[in-house]
């Protein structure tokens, strides 16, 4: 593998870059408009524009970025997360070009993409799912008799939904029958699939999730898990490992569970199942990412591995560097995703960067897309960079996270670092006892 | 005359109203798409549409009119 297309933008495209780059492998960045002078353009061999700023005219472009793919030559292309990731119509597209996708086969991605037909490949294979429709609904009556069966609260969700857009939550018929419509609706817009389905809500849960790679040759391992609890708007703001919460017991049992899954759809490459926890740590299914997660770092800092390259290596054939007895997780690991939004109401707040001093005294990773100077547009997802902390303890890194974040200087737009701080800052959220509900019911009053 | 405006840069996702309807204040009238999150837009008063300025789909930069109230 000679060269590879990054069809993303922002802190994943330039950290790819970064893997390719000390795996002596070119590559060719995409971007729009409003991308020009962004940090990972520059940092590509070379750079290629692909069309205005919204995404349906840019990174969405899937014949043009498979056109510039082949007048450039490349081997392979790498999707990052988002955008074209669980596309897997682009995927079969890239390969019969003779381009190799780095990720699973396009089978996979469809299959996992359906959340009503992932939700029964899992249940035919053992795995635990959430008490919910196994059908896509046909109508309300029929929404509303399978509500009552489950019991209220339930999460009405479409099928083809991910990223938090797509799911409601409704506390009794009433708000199951308003919500029917507008979720329909919405989900053909979204997803082009007006398909859904229900499941029970569970209150007081705990988001965590299971990184698995798998080679060509059937192998597939574990990588340990990542707590994603703290949520606003169903999206992860704070990611870390281990879990504060799991016991060893429930923590292996789910290592199993997860490769159970992978192995039932034959996995390749990386992918993340998450299993929604309750507070009696029951475990269930709740999906599988099909790519490279955003918070892939917290893994690599625990494992010290680079999953990038592990990737390449899985897409050109080899097999995996490390079986499961030689994988290891060393200390505690924690990400914070700093958006550029408002901290209090979690409303975006896109703008020119004026200031951007990380004053780093701390060990910290920086994944950041941006850098001073540079302006954060509203075409594209508002977060602008992902700190990473690792400690011995889970006590030291969050030590080090707090003092990180009380000398971080960003002037020019408003990000959510303040809540980091309130985060630290919070007892339970010290003792390593929260769930879902934390930001909307600790923080936000 | 009033005028319900933009109160960041997105895209207009859906509009909830048509000229010549009553709105309360409060009212959503139009939902903007902005850094991936919807943001709902509300009248800020009482009125009737008079005009709609943008279409779904448009690109307004914060401070745009979206709507004249009567």
């Amino acid at each position: 593998m000679r060269k590879i297309l990054i069809a993303n933008r922002g802190e994943i495209a330039l950290r790819i870059i970064k893997t390719c780059h000390e795996m002596g492998i070119e590559t060719i960045a995409i971007y729009s408009d409003a991308d020009k002078e962004m940090p990972f353009v520059k940092a590509a061999t070379k750079a290629v524009y692909v069309g205005e700023p919204p995404v349906n005219k840019s990174y969405l472009q899937a014949d043009k970025i498979l056109e510039i793919a082949k007048s450039e030559k490349v081997d392979a292309i790498h999707p990052g997360y988002g955008f074209l990731s669980e596309n897997a119509k682009f995927a079969e597209q890239a390969i019969k070009e003779g381009i190799i996708f780095i990720g699973p086969k396009s089978k996979t991605i469809e299959l996992m993409g359906d959340k009503i037909v992932s939700r029964k490949t899992m249940e035919k294979a053992g795995v635990p799912v959430v008490p919910g429709s196994s059908l896509g609904l046909k109508t309300v009556e029929e929404a509303c008799k399978l509500a009552d069966e489950i019991g209220y609260p339930i999460m009405l969700k479409a099928s083809g939904g991910g990223g938090g857009i797509g799911m409601v939550m409704c506390e009794n018929e009433q708000a199951l029958i308003r919500s029917y419509d507008s979720t329909k609706s919405r989900a053909m817009a979204y997803f082009g699939s007006e398909d859904v389905f229900i499941e029970k809500y569970i209150a007081e849960s705990r988001h965590v999730e299971i990184q698995v790679f798998g080679d060509q040759t059937g192998n597939i391992v574990h990588l340990f898990e990542r707590d994603c609890s703290i949520q606003r708007r169903h999206q992860k703001v704070v990611e870390e490992s281990p879990s504060p919460f799991l016991s060893d017991e429930v923590r292996n049992k789910m290592f199993e569970t997860a490769v159970k899954a992978a192995r039932a759809v034959d996995y390749v490459n990386a992918g993340t199942i998450e299993f929604i926890v309750d507070e009696k740590e029951n475990f269930y299914f709740l999906e599988m990412n099909t790519r490279l997660q955003v918070e892939h770092p917290v893994t690599e800092m625990i494992t010290g591995l680079d999953l990038v390259k592990w990737q390449i290596l899985v897409a050109r054939g080899e097999t995996l560097p490390l079986m499961q007895n030689e994988i290891n997780s060393s200390g505690n690991a924690i990400e914070f995703r700093l958006y550029a939004e408002d901290p209090v109401r979690f409303l975006p707040s896109p703008g020119k960067i004026t200031t951007l001093n990380w004053n780093q005294t701390e060990s910290v990773r920086i994944d950041s897309g941006y850098e001073e100077g540079g302006t954060v547009t509203p075409f594209y997802d508002p977060m602008i960079a992902k700190c990473i902390f690792h400690g011995e303890t889970r006590h030291a890194a969050l030590a080090s996270a707090e003092n990180f974040f009380k000398n971080l200087q960003i002037e020019g737009i408003k990000t959510n670092a303040p809540l980091f701080l309130n985060i630290l800052a919070n007892k339970d959220f010290q003792n390593g006892s929260y769930t879902t509900a934390f930001l909307t019911k600790k923080l936000v009053k | 005359m009033k005028e319900i405006t933009a109160s960041m840069a997105g895209t207009v996702l859906n509009v909830f109203v048509s000229a010549g309807d009553q709105v309360n204040a409060g009212q959503e009238v139009l939902m903007l798409e902005s850094m991936k999150m919807e943001i709902p837009i509300e009248s800020e008063s009482a009125g009737t549409i008079q005009e709609l300025k943008v279409n779904i789909g448009d690109f307004v930069n914060e401070g745009d009119v979206l709507i004249v109230l009567e």
